[in-house]
C-alpha cells in the first residue's frame, strides 16, 4: 500500500520536486549555525547597508547584519510555528470529526454547530487579539493558530467517519466487544489518514503565511530573534534604499508555501484511487 | 424559496448568539482592560479616578452581567463605548466603514473582472499560454503572503517607478477623482490578488467541465458561432458555481482589509482594528469582530440563496 503510494506521488515530478526544496530548506535552516558565516544578531558597523555580494549573499540590513544568516535563523522559527501548528490544527480538528461522526445523534449536532460558530469568526482578526497578549514565543504562537484551524478538517473527518463507520469491519469490531476508544483509533481513524495528511500538508503552508503575517504587524515572536515576517515588518522602512532586505524573506515564504501546496496536491492525487491507475 | 429564507434567517440567531459568547468569552481573557488603556493614552494616572471609570463603564461587574448588558445594548445597535477614545462604537465604525466597503467593493469589481479573463481564456485556450499564465498566477494568489505583495508593489510602483500613491486615500491639497482613484489602485489590487487566483481556478475549471457537455455540442452541431457557444451556452451555466463563491468570499474580503489597509494606511475598518488591538480598545475590538462574523453568516446564506436562483435544478425545502 504505502509503495504502491510513493509510486503514485513519484509520478507528480513538480510534487517531488517540491519536496525536495522543502526538505533543503528545512536542512539549511537547521543547520543554520554550520552553514551561516555570521551570527544572526552580529551587528557589524563596518558593512551596514550592503547590496547582496560574496560576502554577504542576500546583503546586509541597516545595523551590518548578514540577511542570509538571519533568513536561515528565521526559518527555524517560522517553518517550526508552521509544523507544530499544522499538526495541533490538524489533530484537533481530525478529534472533533472522528468523535462528531462517530457518535453522531446529540454529540454530533454540538460539535458541528461549534465547528459552525468558529468557521464563522473571521480567523484572522482573531488571531490578531489573541496574538497581542499571547506569550511571544514560538510554542504559543503555533498554539494560537492551531487552535483556530481546525474547521475544516473537522468537517471532512466527519465526512469520512461517517461513510467508514456503517461499514462491515467496524461492525465486526463492535460484535466483538471493542471499546469506542479502541474503534475510533484503531479502525476508524486510520482509514480517514488519506484526507488528514492532505490537509495537514496544506496547513503547514497556511500557518506558515498566518506566523508571517502576524509578526509583521509587530506580533508574535519579537526581534532581534528573526523570523520571516517580522524581518519584513523591518524592511517596510528601508524598503527604498535596501529593496533586498523586503525582497529575500517574502522569496523564502512564497518557496516554501508553494513547494508545500504542490506536495498537497501531489499527495491527493496519489491518494485518489481513481487518478492511480494513470 | 421563501419559507428556506426564512427559516434559514431563523437559524442565523441561536449561530450569532454563539459567535457573541465566544467572542465575549475571548476578548474577557484577554488581559488588560479599560484602564490599561486609559494609562497607555497618558491621560489617567489617579487611581480612584480609574476605579470611578471602570465603574462607569460598567466592567466592575461579573463577566455574565457584562455580557448581558453588552448583548442587550448589541441588539439595539449599541455596542459600547471605546476605551480609548470613549465614544460610541458603532458611531466609530459607522465612521469607517464606507472607506473599507470603497476597498472592498473596487477589490470584488477587479477581482472578477481579472478572474474571469484569466479564467475564460483558461478554459477555452487550454493548455496554452495564457493557460499556464494563469495557473502561474493563482499559484502566487495562494502562496504569496498579502502584506509581501503589497511592500514589493509599493517598492515597483511607487518607489522605482513612481506611478502611484503608496499611502493613504489622497494627496494633501488635491481633491480630484482622479487623485483618489490612483490612491485606491495598489491596495484594491493586493486586496483582490487571493481571489483573482480563486476565481480564475473555479471558473475555468467549471467553464472546461460545461464545454464536455452535450449541449454544448448540441449547440455547435447547430452551427452556432463559438462565441456564442462559449458566451451564452456555456459559461451562463459555468458561472453558477462560481458566482456563489464570489458571495461567499466577499466576507472574507473584510478579513483581508485588516492587513492591506495597515498596509496602506487606508483610514477604514481594518487599520482601525489593528489600532484598537495595540491600545486594547475592547468594545471597538468586539464590535468589528462581531460585524466580521455577521458578515460571514450573512453571505453564508447569501451565496445559498444566489445558487438556487441561478440554477433552477436546486430546490429548497
Amino acid at each position: 500500500m504505502s509503495e504502491e503510494l510513493a509510486r503514485a506521488f513519484a509520478r507528480h515530478r513538480l510534487a517531488v520536486a517540491s519536496l525536495a526544496v522543502v526538505a533543503l530548506v528545512a536542512v539549511a535552516c537547521a543547520a543554520a549555525p554550520l552553514l551561516a558565516g555570521y551570527a544572526f544578531d552580529a551587528i557589524d558597523l563596518s558593512s551596514i547597508r550592503q547590496a547582496p555580494s560574496w560576502d554577504h549573499w542576500m546583503g546586509t540590513d541597516d545595523l551590518g547584519r548578514d540577511l542570509f544568516t538571519r533568513v536561515l535563523y528565521g526559518g527555524r522559527v517560522s517553518l517550526l510555528i508552521g509544523l507544530l501548528a499544522a499538526v495541533i490544527g490538524t489533530g484537533l480538528g481530525s478529534l472533533v470529526g472522528a468523535v462528531a461522526g462517530y457518535f453522531g445523534a446529540r454529540t454530533d449536532g454540538v460539535l458541528m454547530r461549534l465547528t459552525d460558530v468558529a468557521f464563522s469568526i473571521p480567523t484572522l482578526p482573531l488571531l490578531i487579539v489573541l496574538a497581542s497578549f499571547a506569550p511571544a514565543t514560538a510554542a504559543s504562537m503555533a498554539l494560537i493558530i492551531g487552535l483556530l484551524s481546525w474547521m475544516a478538517t473537522a468537517r471532512v473527518v466527519r465526512g469520512e467517519v461517517l461513510t467508514i463507520k456503517r461499514t462491515a469491519y467496524v461492525e465486526a469490531a463492535r460484535s466483538l466487544g471493542a471499546a469506542h476508544g479502541r474503534i475510533l483509533l484503531r479502525h476508524v481513524l486510520p482509514n480517514t489518514a488519506g484526507p488528514i495528511v492532505v490537509s495537514a500538508t496544506l496547513a503547514v503552508g497556511n500557518a506558515v503565511i498566518v506566523e508571517s503575517s502576524l509578526s509583521f504587524l509587530g506580533l508574535g515572536i519579537q526581534p532581534p530573534t528573526p523570523t520571516w515576517g517580522n524581518m519584513l515588518m523591518d524592511a517596510q522602512a528601508t524598503m527604498a534604499t535596501e529593496p533586498w532586505l523586503a525582497i529575500f524573506p517574502g522569496v523564502a515564504i512564497l518557496l516554501v508555501v508553494l513547494a508545500v501546496n504542490f506536495i498537497g496536491d501531489g499527495l491527493r492525487d496519489a491518494l485518489d484511487p481513481a487518478g492511480r491507475e494513470r | 424559496m421563501t419559507t428556506y429564507i426564512l427559516r434559514r434567517m431563523a437559524q442565523m440567531v441561536p449561530l450569532l448568539l454563539g459567535i457573541t459568547v465566544v467572542l465575549f468569552g475571548v476578548i474577557q481573557a484577554v488581559p488588560g482592560g479599560p484602564e490599561a488603556a486609559l494609562l497607555g493614552s497618558g491621560r489617567v494616572v489617579d487611581p480612584t479616578a480609574v476605579e470611578a471609570y471602570r465603574v462607569r463603564l460598567g466592567v466592575d461587574r461579573p463577566v455574565p452581567v457584562q455580557y448581558l448588558r453588552w448583548l442587550g445594548g448589541a441588539v439595539q445597535g449599541d455596542l459600547g463605548v471605546s476605551f480609548s477614545t470613549t465614544r460610541p462604537v458603532a458611531e466609530m465604525i459607522l465612521e469607517r466603514l464606507p472607506a473599507t466597503l470603497e476597498l472592498m467593493g473596487a477589490a470584488f469589481l477587479l477581482a472578477a473582472v481579472l478572474a474571469f479573463t484569466m479564467g475564460i481564456l483558461g478554459a477555452v485556450k487550454q493548455y496554452t499560454w495564457w493557460d499556464h499564465l494563469g495557473t502561474g498566477v493563482s499559484f502566487l494568489g495562494i502562496a504569496m503572503p498579502v502584506f509581501w505583495l503589497a511592500l514589493l508593489l509599493q517598492l515597483v510602483f511607487g518607489v522605482w517607478l513612481g506611478w502611484l500613491p503608496v499611502a493613504g486615500t489622497r494627496t494633501v491639497g488635491e481633491a480630484s477623482v482622479a487623485d483618489h482613484v490612483a490612491h485606491l489602485v495598489l491596495p484594491a489590487f493586493v486586496l483582490s490578488f487571493r481571489y483573482v487566483a480563486d476565481w480564475s481556478r473555479y471558473l475555468r475549471a467549471s467553464l472546461l467541465s460545461a464545454l464536455g457537455a452535450d449541449y454544448v455540442r448540441t449547440a455547435r452541431a447547430k452551427g452556432l458561432p463559438e462565441r456564442v457557444v462559449v458566451g451564452v451556452h456555456a459559461l451562463r451555466n459555468a458561472l453558477i458555481p462560481v458566482v456563489s463563491v464570489m458571495a461567499l468570499n466577499l466576507a472574507a474580503l473584510f478579513s483581508g482589509a485588516v492587513i492591506t489597509e495597515t498596509v496602506f494606511a487606508w483610514p477604514g475598518i481594518g487599520r482601525m482594528f489593528v489600532q484598537a488591538m495595540f491600545s486594547r480598545d475592547y468594545p471597538v475590538l468586539m464590535g468589528i469582530l462581531l460585524l466580521g462574523s455577521a458578515m460571514v453568516v450573512v453571505f453564508n446564506l447569501v451565496a445559498d440563496v444566489v445558487y438556487g436562483v441561478l440554477d433552477p435544478r436546486i430546490r429548497y425545502e
